[in-house]
């Protein structure tokens, strides 16, 4: 009798959004659009300086090791872990991995057209200390702007769908007595939320699988991973968005309300969980706060399944988070859950 | 239903009202239906802050019969009926239903009709109602109630489209859709023109027809009058009467009113010995002798023609109970 309670308010709920063509429109085209804008505006050279990491043991990197070090237009970053630093001249995230102390050596993708450049600087510099330098190579391919972004286009799209789709539809049920009508009826707040819970999850795994796939047969974005795995990535991320997106319309009577709590939490998730710009270079504190968002997780482990090929081992770090959190916010959402504005 | 019908049920309902008591079987007058207390409010009390909204009302409504509770707007029917239902908590009192405290029970066997309520967009009548009747156990013969609601040519419109009376249609027929042993009609048809009105007594008196207990919150004393075999007046958050309208309306009135515009009475009213009202420019003079009262009121009245003579109603024993009007 549950499920057939939970299958009315799964099934109506599903055919309010379908025909609500606007909305259902905006879902699935403003994600298409992002990718293609921001395909198209950082698809060329973004960084105007090539970024070369330098291997050593401290943090700390000393311009007086080598003149290379002193060149103008060149990022140096120091790397402290050799293998992170490889996968990174694999993933052209640097240019060139250089070691200055003990046996002087440097690591470049020959695939690389920034990594032929830096290398004939390093070499030019190296010269004219006597020439010590040996040359390793890494290889692997390139990995665009639009490969790293798509995730975070897809996991932003899902948050705001399954937040304000959510949350601000049942704050509407609420103010137009809709919930006060289903109270009255022997459907109880757990099965309510968990059609919510459905018929979201159902709804945005079918929109992202659809911008997925069209910008992946478009713009062959990279798939380095499992679609099962993704797959897994974006049902536990959806869970725990539209379980946050309850939790902030359990007690809500007024949209203007949601709307702004909505907006609070959406905002900083988007700007601090690394939708457009990695995290790497944020203070601790700032990457201490984003590990709090649902978001982060979803990305991270959306960017190491298609980029790097996670899986299912390599991220459940992150699913067990997502899991966690999805377990709060429903608890929380249910416990304060209250179906009039009384 | 033909109408004869319809009265001899009336008639067999007529008693059906009961004071508070705690036995749950009693016999009717007639002796011929054994009649259950399908719900009882006990001590009911809410309290806002600063306002007391429902001041400790009781009362019991027997199984079958059509229980109206009456008053003006902010008399605290709603939100009595609204406790009962399950949906706005009391400060204090219990509601019983068929001898237990309501409870999964009463929502798996009561309708509700909302006095405010929507729908969700998009959907049709159609599958309005197959969406309701799937959340209950219960469950109604969808297409009977389609007929008995005139919505057979709706059912796939959109609910956005509806107009007032097609919408009251449609929310009595959700009220329905898990065949309720008990129905709540909170001032259905407000909003609607009379001959909407109308037809949604004809529909309401149908059900009754089955059998089906109903408690209608209104403050149309006509609308009580035709549907309801007992009533409650409510005012201030209390009950301050109750019983069949026709015996109420009895042991308070011997004799008929007279009404005439204030405006046309040309002297005092003095010599007439019957009560009197002003009510919103009328005089209303109860009389046990309409000629006398009448040989005293000509020479007094500019226009004789705009007397009228009428029975007594709820409004007259409403306002005579309270000192102000029903939609004041």
């Amino acid at each position: 009798m549950m499920l057939k309670r939970i299958y009315a308010v799964f099934l109506a709920r599903n055919r309010e959004f379908m025909r609500d063509r606007g909305t259902l429109a905006w879902n699935i085209l403003m994600p298409v659009i992002l990718v293609f804008g921001l395909a198209f505006v950082f698809g060329g050279e973004g960084r105007n300086q090539y970024t070369v990491g330098v291997l050593q043991s401290s943090g700390e990197i000393d311009a007086a090791e080598h003149p290379f070090l002193e060149s103008r237009y060149i990022e140096f970053v120091p790397v402290t872990d050799e293998a992170d630093g490889f996968r990174k001249v694999e993933r052209h995230r640097l240019d060139l991995l250089v070691r200055f102390a003990g046996e002087r050596r440097y690591w470049v993708n020959p695939e690389s057209p920034r990594g032929y450049f830096a290398e004939r600087l390093l070499l030019q510099s190296d010269a004219a200390v006597g020439g010590q330098m040996q040359k390793a190579r890494v290889i692997g391919d390139p990995i665009r702007y639009v490969d790293w972004v798509l995730p975070g286009i897809l996991g932003m799209n899902m948050m705001f769908s399954c937040l304000f789709g959510v949350g601000y539809v049942v704050v509407r049920y609420r103010k137009n007595g809709f919930l006060k009508r289903l109270r009255a009826t022997p459907l109880q707040p757990h099965e309510f939320i968990m059609a919510q819970v459905a018929s979201r999850l159902m709804l945005v795994m079918i929109v992202t699988a659809f911008v997925y796939l069209a910008t992946h047969l478009i713009l062959d974005t990279r798939m380095d991973g499992s679609y099962l795995t993704l797959l897994l990535v974006a049902a536990v991320g959806c869970i725990s968005m539209v379980s946050l997106g309850l939790l902030i319309a359990a007690r809500v009577t007024s949209e203007e309300l949601a709307g702004g709590l909505l907006n609070m939490i959406s905002w900083p998730m988007m700007i601090l969980s690394g939708v457009w710009f990695s995290l790497e270079g944020a203070g601790p504190a700032v990457q201490g706060l984003a590990k709090a968002f649902p978001l982060t997780h979803i990305l991270e482990s959306a960017r190491a399944v298609m980029l790097d090929g996670a899986t299912i081992v390599d991220i459940a770090p992150s699913m067990i988070m997502l899991t966690l959190l999805s377990l709060v916010f429903l608890a929380l959402g249910a416990h304060y859950f209250r179906w009039g504005p009384d | 239903m033909p109408l004869a019908t319809l009265w001899l049920q009336k008639l067999r309902l007529d008693v059906g009202w009961l004071p508070t008591d705690p036995s749950d079987n009693l016999t009717s007058f007639a002796g011929r239906t054994p009649m259950q207390i399908a719900l009882e409010a006990r001590n009911l009390v809410k309290q806002y802050p600063g306002v007391v909204a429902v001041n400790d009302v009781s009362f019991t409504v027997a199984e079958g019969v059509c229980f109206g509770l009456l008053g003006p707007n902010g008399a605290g029917k709603t939100t009595t009926v609204e406790i009962i239902e399950g949906v706005t908590p009391a400060t204090s009192g219990e509601v019983y239903y068929f001898g237990e405290v309501a409870g999964r029970r009463f929502r798996e066997e009561a309708g509700i009709q909302f006095q405010d309520t929507a729908l969700q967009d998009y959907l049709t009548v159609r599958e309005t109602l197959e969406m309701f009747q799937r959340l209950y156990d219960r469950q109604a013969d969808l297409d009977r109630i389609i007929a008995d609601c005139s919505l057979g040519d709706l059912l796939d419109r959109d609910n956005r489209k509806l107009s007032g009376g097609q919408r009251q249609r449609l929310f009595l027929a959700v009220a329905l859709v898990n065949e309720p042993r008990l129905v709540f009609l909170d001032e259905p048809t407000t909003g609607l023109d009379p001959q909407a009105r109308r037809n949604f007594w004809t529909l309401v008196q149908r059900i009754q027809a089955n059998g089906t207990t109903i408690i209608l919150t209104t403050h149309y004393m006509d609308e009580a009058h035709v549907l309801c075999d007992e009533i409650a007046i409510m005012d201030t958050g209390k009950i301050i009467t109750s019983g069949p309208p026709d015996e109420l309306l009895r042991n308070r009135y011997d004799g008929l009113v007279i009404e005439l515009p204030l405006e046309d009475l040309a002297g005092n009213l003095d010599g007439i010995e019957h009560a009197v009202y002003e009510n919103q420019g009328i005089v209303e003079i109860m009389s046990t002798d309409v000629s006398k009262s009448l040989e005293v009121l000509a020479p007094r009245v500019a226009n004789l023609n705009r007397i009228k003579i009428r029975q007594p109603n709820l409004e007259d024993l409403f306002l005579d109970l309270t000192g102000h009007s029903l939609r004041s």
